[in-house]
């Protein structure tokens, strides 16, 4: 039985969105389902590896409700099976719960989501920045954010030759 | 002739360019790679390049032990404080090289992270362009370097906050420029 199957008979209402493209399958999780949705795969499927956790913003996408979209990707590493879980945030405190008790994997990885685009994960065990330094105050990968920065990148002491 | 009738900077000016003579052609570098110039950078001070034929080849990775920095490749904002704080332990008399695109002036990498350039916030000697510079190209900027020694010679910054004597146009002042807007008078052409 493939996953697809699994979680159409385990959440026949959970409003679950299917969609493939050649060997890539998703489904579109919404945001309250996602632990259930993500156990039963783990517990049930077998994918017993979180590949990656990543994030998109949505800010002014064509056709969108949602802010951010959260894809978790999973791989079964006995049949080699691949899928791609997508779930939908929004804001003000766009909040997810942390993946860390299904997978240790989702420790960096939730950090690194957190530190680019501000999403928090409740019940993660040490959420910080991870990539930019602790003092750094945006999240840099928000489409708000321009690309050249705020100006953090300059914002430091100038050592002259008279002085070193 | 009698050793009285040489006037008494003589010999110390022959010292000073004796010392000069000897450092520039003893250089220390540290080198302070971060990305693909530090690989043209090993490859300068390899046997095919030879970065010994200029006594430049004693690569030493502490600070305390080198006179020349050589910074190759992107820093990002991240890895500032570390490039700043290496760079007040090196020694006095010290130099610096900023070798490629990406030290001199970000490049390409002109986003929130990397700065855009190292010369903001340590002071350069002498820029090595390129993308990554050849050996070649690196060899060339040591030789200048090494010519900057023997004539600037070797000192130290108390030293240099001594001798520096303001060179160029004055500094920009606002409020002349709003004198001269409000007087109606005619600009100079400005670069």
């Amino acid at each position: 039985m493939s996953h697809q199957e699994l979680l159409q008979t385990r959440f026949p209402a959970a409003g679950l969105v299917f969609s493939d493209f050649r060997d890539n399958h998703r489904v579109h999780v919404p945001k309250e389902r996602l632990v259930e949705v993500l156990t039963c795969l783990k517990t049930d499927g077998g994918f017993d590896m979180l590949v990656d956790i990543t994030a998109v913003d949505y800010l002014e996408y064509e056709d969108t409700d949602d802010r951010f979209g959260v894809v978790y990707v999973l791989l079964n590493t006995s049949t080699g099976e691949r899928t791609i879980v997508k779930t939908f945030v929004n804001d003000p405190d766009p909040t997810l719960p942390s993946m860390y008790p299904l997978w240790k994997s989702a420790d960096w990885t939730e950090r690194e989501v957190y530190d680019m685009f501000g999403i928090k994960f409740e019940g993660h065990p040490d959420l910080r920045r991870i990539l930019m330094p602790d003092e750094f105050t945006a999240f840099p990968l928000r489409k708000d954010y321009p690309l050249k920065g705020r100006g953090e990148r300059h914002n430091f002491p100038v050592i002259t030759r008279s002085e070193s | 002739m009698a050793v009285k009738d040489i006037p008494d900077n003589v010999f110390m000016t022959t010292l000073d360019a004796a010392a000069n003579w000897s450092r520039a052609n003893s250089l220390w570098p540290m080198p302070f790679a971060t990305a693909c110039c530090g690989i043209e950078l090993m490859a300068t001070a390899s046997s095919r390049f030879d970065l010994s034929r200029f006594g430049a080849e004693v690569m030493r990775f502490s600070p305390r032990q080198c006179d020349l920095m050589i910074v190759a490749g992107r820093v990002v904002m991240k890895m500032l404080p570390v490039l700043q704080r290496i760079w007040l332990q090196m020694p006095e008399p010290k130099w610096c090289i900023s070798m490629g695109a990406c030290a001199c002036t970000g490049g390409v990498f002109d986003t929130y992270a990397v700065v855009q350039g190292v010369d903001r916030f340590i002071p350069v000697d002498m820029y090595v362009p390129g993308c990554p510079p050849r050996p070649e190209q690196l060899i060339a900027g040591i030789i200048a370097l090494q010519d900057k020694v023997i004539k600037t010679g070797t000192f130290n910054g108390r030293e240099f906050a001594k001798r520096t004597v303001a060179m160029g146009p004055p500094p920009f002042d606002a409020d002349e420029l709003i004198r001269i807007r409000e007087g109606n008078e005619q600009l100079p052409v400005l670069n």
